[in-house]
């Protein structure tokens, strides 16, 4: 026989700058809820185990494996996703070949997007150990780090966001 | 079209298959021998899932043959009574809920009769492993160039040597994954590859249904590399038994650690080389011997091997060649495609070796180089006459020159005298491969292609490889906005081949240019006219006609190529790309643990059609093959990959590699696209042999199996020295 | 069937803890590692510390610095005065890996956990740490090395949390961490080793070579004699005391033992071969 449902849990939290509410199974991730229940898709699941990054979001402002948040943890935090950002923030990753297949590009982006805004981080890590979590089949990391400085060049000395 | 496309990808919108939300889908698993080999005694279902609610499918509900058709039929779909590997597909199941259906698939056992297994193949099969004619051997290859017996004889010194390589896994960043549905009698599926037209081929066997009764769209597909050359085929079957019984719609996504331990992988190998050479280091004689482990089943090993065996003997001048190969079954989950399919493993061996040979001979390992590279009117080891009028010595020197070898050798001799654990060197391997399909193949894929005119003036290219935007801007003079890419969905674009061997850019981009050149024409236009002109003149034939335009080409043979399959002499490809890689490393005799600490990729490709996607393929292709030489180990435990996790796999992170020091050279090729010849599977021939060759400069140890990981190089640092200290000049 | 039990207090989680047979979760990176394809994890109660306030941040004492225990590695990274006076826990942390784990990743979970192979842990233990536990019986404090028991057990009730580590504020003259993974980033320790020194003496403490993280006394007292092994291999008698390294997926007993040696040999005071 099939077990009993399990009771879902209420999750309120800040999406993208919007509170949102959602029910959740215990069981579920913050992976899993953002990609079916909440049908945005732009987060990606690369290898359920907190290895690839594919799957990377902001919570609380900082980069995170979401295939590794339970959903239950993010009651009144602030999670942000790929689908957040605009054109005009990644327009620099478009010229140095940052994204080929795209698999793990959400995640990419979303490292990137953290060290840009924190760009004093360069005075005691290397954009390299910085996006170390963020595996790429495809690139060799070059358009990926060279991104990642046009980014921040882009903002300008002390501009960031 | 690729800035379009790559904002897709940076925003999060492009949609993969497991993005696709699909009205009453059911998710799909897969349940899996657990044995290498047997016959199927039962299969169980267990009682912790209510039966009534799964969908289950097993061989007997195969319309058609129970075949996974490539190359040959012996990969069955589903396994009837016997069983070749662990993982291999025995039953499917499906349900709404992908927890339950995880659930619905542990609760199945299959109980195997356990058989003798091959699991060395490197071992002569005895009478109770037979699986496979009457010797287990998929397909031998012998290339036979003068006498090389005769040469050995008489050469000055022969230097052995015996290489290995290891299986690698491709680990594209998305797994693979396949949606099905039924639709208007129509059998549709939509998923993750990269050969919309073999899957169509496969499933129109197995499903026993005519061509238009089969729909084949390839999804945006996260990464290939040649592991969603064939696979797919049996991922896309297994959605499409699951829908038809279903009646509904199904989508089957591998996790990871089932995509890493249940499909293909490279073929390990074992080569051996006996070369001889003369007094003045030339190469006189190469006898090679090169054997594959194909797997349970034939699927691609034949290719593989032919790839392998052709480019064996590196890109040299030597009258007198043997290479043997052949492809041998185990046990285990069959190899396959990998980018570079075959040459990898054969360059390795070859490059490695000829480091082995300088040093036996006490000669420069470049000076070497120089001396046996191949010159314009020389052949090859299967008679091919080169003469693309490429300089490779050019190639040779400028990686010299960019890589500072001389300036960096004596750098490196005076850090290695004076610090007490850490040793530096550089290595380097040059090496060719082949564009397109091998000898007639490119024929016998007869590919062909369409571009059409659409409304607004606006131009479709219609191909099976969905990266074929370039040639159209280039030769239409249209702006990107202008074109469209169908997607690749065989109900709609012809089959213009598959999306491997190198051969997208020059062999499908030479067909768009043409059939732009037919779309012109067709709307009466000549060669000069571009731009705007074209959309006009599109524009006005529709009215004129009330359908749209369209310009065909189809692959014909460049002039002068000639193959001869049974005796595999002649002309192997129509275009050969030529690279030399020079990686530099820093071993850390605490911890045998080495890294590359700068490497510089030099290549001929014909023509860069575009620097960054070019850079972008070469440096990927690089790091591909730094993993492989360095880290990315293949456990096995009775013919079953043990390490089937990221975490226990482990492929290279930004901080485990340099910035990648790309230099182009151009020679444009006339058949190729705007002169282009293939870039795809080039960059992964070099680095293993680089990286190891500069491994045994730096530390005097001698790897001749890669990956050289710290453990395999402290045991051949701790085997020469007897010590567990390794501090070896 | 899973369930989740959401403290909003110390005290209310100390409550439930007593009361239930309930799983502790800070940041979970460990224990969500394959979460859907790992059934049993679906039977569990889980009891949810992230949101506790008093059990975040770090405190700097006269005499200790005081880890919440989900305290994370980022906090600690981003740490001025743990930079200067405490090096050796930065250069753990920055070895985590990603700074996606960095940033869940706890030093309390990363002690509760247990792992033999643990990053936060050999460096606390080399900072002689004491951890504190907590029940609604009261609360103990217990060194760091004497709190693991064999493999995977430790010297934790059943009705305590692990609430804080303290570190003592000693002037280290020594304070090295290396960890020997498959690459340079994200990657479990094959071998790691953690050496300090300070006016109470010598610590060396090893992961991954034992059931588990420990102090190795054969060691710690070559290095009190002032003894200069002049070769790894000198070393190896002492390493065998002291460590008993497996064959595992990852690496081998002999690469495991060899390495340590040579590590410690280049670490080692006033030696580790000069060429």
């Amino acid at each position: 026989m099939s077990p009993e449902p399990t009771a879902r849990l209420r999750v309120e939290f800040t999406l993208n700058d919007s509170p949102v509410r959602v029910d959740v199974d215990p069981a579920e991730r913050l992976l899993d809820t953002l990609r079916y229940g909440l049908a945005l898709t732009g987060t990606k699941e690369g290898c359920g185990e907190g290895e690839c990054g594919a799957c990377t979001v902001h919570l609380d402002g900082i980069p995170v494996m979401s295939c590794l948040v339970p959903s239950w943890q993010v009651g009144g935090r602030r999670v942000r996703t790929v689908e957040s950002v605009s054109a005009e923030e990644v327009r620099p990753l478009l010229w140095t070949g940052a994204t080929q297949c795209g698999a793990c590009t959400p995640g990419v982006v979303m490292t990137a997007l953290w060290i840009a805004d924190h760009p004093e981080l360069l005075q005691s890590h290397t954009v390299r150990e910085l996006m170390a979590g963020n595996l790429c089949r495809c690139t060799g990391y070059d358009g990926i780090t060279e991104g990642v400085e046009a980014m921040i060049a882009s903002r300008g000395p002390g501009r960031a966001s | 079209m690729e800035r379009i496309e790559g904002l897709a990808k940076l925003t999060g919108a492009e949609r993969y298959v497991d993005d696709l939300a699909v009205e009453g889908v059911l998710w799909g698993m897969t349940v899996r021998s657990p044995a290498p080999r047997g016959r199927i005694r039962a299969i169980r279902f267990g009682d912790g899932v209510d039966w009534s609610e799964v969908v289950v499918v097993d061989h007997r509900d195969i319309p058609g043959e129970n075949t996974v058709f490539l190359i040959e039929g012996d990969q069955p779909v589903l396994a009837a009574d016997a069983v070749r590997h662990v993982h291999e597909p025995v039953v499917l199941v499906a349900h709404p809920s992908r927890e339950t259906v995880r659930r619905a698939a542990r609760e199945v056992s299959i109980e195997v009769d356990p058989g003798p297994a091959v699991l060395d193949f490197t071992e002569e099969p005895g009478p109770e492993i037979l699986q496979h004619g009457d010797d287990n051997v998929f397909k031998r290859i012998e290339i036979v160039k003068g006498d090389v017996e005769a040469a050995l004889a008489s050469a000055a010194r022969i230097v052995e040597g015996t290489y290995r390589t290891g299986s690698q896994e491709h680990v594209y960043l998305e797994p693979q994954g396949m949606l099905a549905w039924v639709e208007d009698g129509v059998v549709v599926v939509k998923g993750s590859l990269q050969c919309p037209y073999y899957v169509h081929k496969a499933m129109i066997r197995a499903l026993d249904r005519g061509p238009d009764r089969v729909r084949v769209i390839q999804a945006p597909t996260g990464g290939g590399f040649g592991g969603k050359e064939e696979y797919p085929s049996m991922i896309a079957l297994h959605a499409a038994l699951l829908a038809l019984k279903a009646g509904r719609p199904v989508k089957i996504v591998y996790d990871r650690d089932e995509d890493m331990v249940a499909t293909t992988k490279r073929h390990p190998s074992w080569i051996r080389h006996r070369t001889g050479v003369d007094a003045d280091g030339r190469l006189v004689a190469q006898d090679i011997e090169v054997v594959l482990d194909g797997g349970a089943y034939v699927t691609l090993s034949p290719v593989v091997l032919s790839r392998g065996v052709i480019h064996a003997a590196g890109p040299y001048a030597c009258d007198h060649v043997r290479i043997r190969g052949r492809a041998v079954l185990t046990n285990s989950p069959p190899h396959g495609a990998f980018r570079g399919f075959g040459a990898p493993q054969t360059i390795f061996a070859n490059e490695r070796h000829m480091d082995r040979v300088a040093e036996a001979i006490g000669m420069d390992p470049i000076e070497l180089r120089r001396r046996n590279l191949i010159r314009d009117g020389q052949s090859t080891a299967t008679g091919q006459v080169i003469r693309d009028g490429t300089d490779r010595v050019a190639i040779l020197e400028r990686a010299v020159e960019v890589s500072r070898w001389s300036l960096r050798a004596a750098d490196h001799r005076a850090f290695n005298a004076s610090h007490p654990y850490l040793r530096r060197g550089m290595g380097l391997a040059c090496f060719h491969h082949g564009a397109g399909f091998t000898g007639g193949g490119e024929v016998v894929l007869a590919s062909r292609l369409e571009v059409a005119g659409l409304e607004g003036g606006r131009v479709e290219v219609r191909s099976a490889n969905i990266e074929m935007g370039q040639g159209t801007l280039t030769v239409l003079g249209l702006e990107p906005r202008d074109v469209v890419i169908a997607e690749a969905d065989t109900a709609r674009v012809p089959n213009s081949g598959p999306t491997v061997a190198s051969r997208t850019a020059m062999i499908v981009g030479r067909l768009v240019e043409l059939a732009c050149d037919d779309l012109r024409q067709r709307v009466g236009l000549s060669a000069d006219d571009h731009g705007e002109r074209v959309r006009e003149a599109i524009a006005r034939w529709r009215e004129a006609h009330a359908e749209e335009p369209v310009g065909r080409a189809e692959y014909e043979r460049p002039p002068g190529i000639e193959w001869d399959d049974d005796a595999y002499r002649g002309d192997a490809y129509a275009a050969f790309a030529w690279s030399v890689q020079v990686a530099e490393v820093e071993v850390d005799l605490r911890t045998c643990g080495a890294r590359v600490t700068d490497f510089v990729a030099v290549q001929e490709v014909g023509r860069v059609l575009n620097p960054t996607l070019a850079r972008g393929q070469i440096q990927g292709g690089v790091v591909q093959g730094i993993g492989w030489a360095l880290m990315e180990d293949c456990l096995w435990e009775r013919g079953a990959m043990a390490n089937g996790q990221l975490t226990n796999y482990v492929i290279p992170t930004s901080e485990d590699v340099p910035p990648i020091r790309v230099l182009f050279l151009e020679n444009p090729f006339p058949h190729g696209a705007q002169g282009a010849k293939g870039i795809g599977e080039l960059p992964i021939d070099g680095p293993a042999p680089a990286v190891a060759n500069a491994i045994a400069r730096a530390t005097g140890a001698d790897p001749l199996e890669i990956p050289v990981t710290p453990e395999r190089l402290a045991t051949l640092l701790e085997s020469a020295s007897g010590t567990a200290d390794p501090r070896v000049a | 069937m899973m369930r989740v039990l959401a403290p909003r207090s110390l005290d209310e989680a100390l409550r439930l803890r007593a009361a239930e047979d309930a799983v502790p979760m800070a940041g979970g990176t460990d224990l969500l590692v394959h979460w859907p394809v790992r059934p049993e994890t679906r039977e569990r109660t889980y009891l949810d510390l992230w949101g506790l306030a008093e059990l975040a941040g770090m405190r700097w004492r006269d005499g200790w610095l005081e880890l919440g225990a989900l305290a994370t590695y980022w906090d600690v990274i981003r740490d001025r005065r743990a930079d200067r006076e405490l090096p050796i826990l930065a250069e753990a942390a920055r070895q985590v890996g990603a700074i996606q784990i960095q940033a869940r990743g706890t030093w309390g979970g990363n002690i509760a956990n247990a792992s033999p192979a643990a990053d936060g842990v050999p460096v606390l233990m080399a900072c002689d740490a004491t951890v504190v536990l907590s029940s609604l019986r009261g609360e103990r404090e217990v060194p760091l090395e004497a709190f693991y028991l064999g493999y995977k057990e430790m010297d934790l009730a059943p009705d305590e949390l692990v609430t804080a580590i303290r570190i003592p504020r000693l002037s280290r003259a020594v304070q090295r961490f290396v960890k020997v993974g498959s690459r340079r980033a994200q990657a479990i320790a094959k071998v790691g080793l953690a050496l300090a020194l300070s006016d109470a003496g010598w610590r060396c403490v090893a992961a991954s070579v034992a059931p588990t993280v420990r102090r190795c006394p054969a060691i710690e007292a070559k290095l009190e004699e002032g003894w200069r092994p002049g070769s790894p291999d000198e070393l190896i008698p002492a390493i065998r005391a002291d460590v008993a390294p497996i064959d595992d997926l990852r690496s081998t007993a002999v690469y495991r033992e060899r390495t340590m040696a040579r590590v410690l040999f280049h670490a080692w005071p006033d030696g580790g071969g000069r060429a």
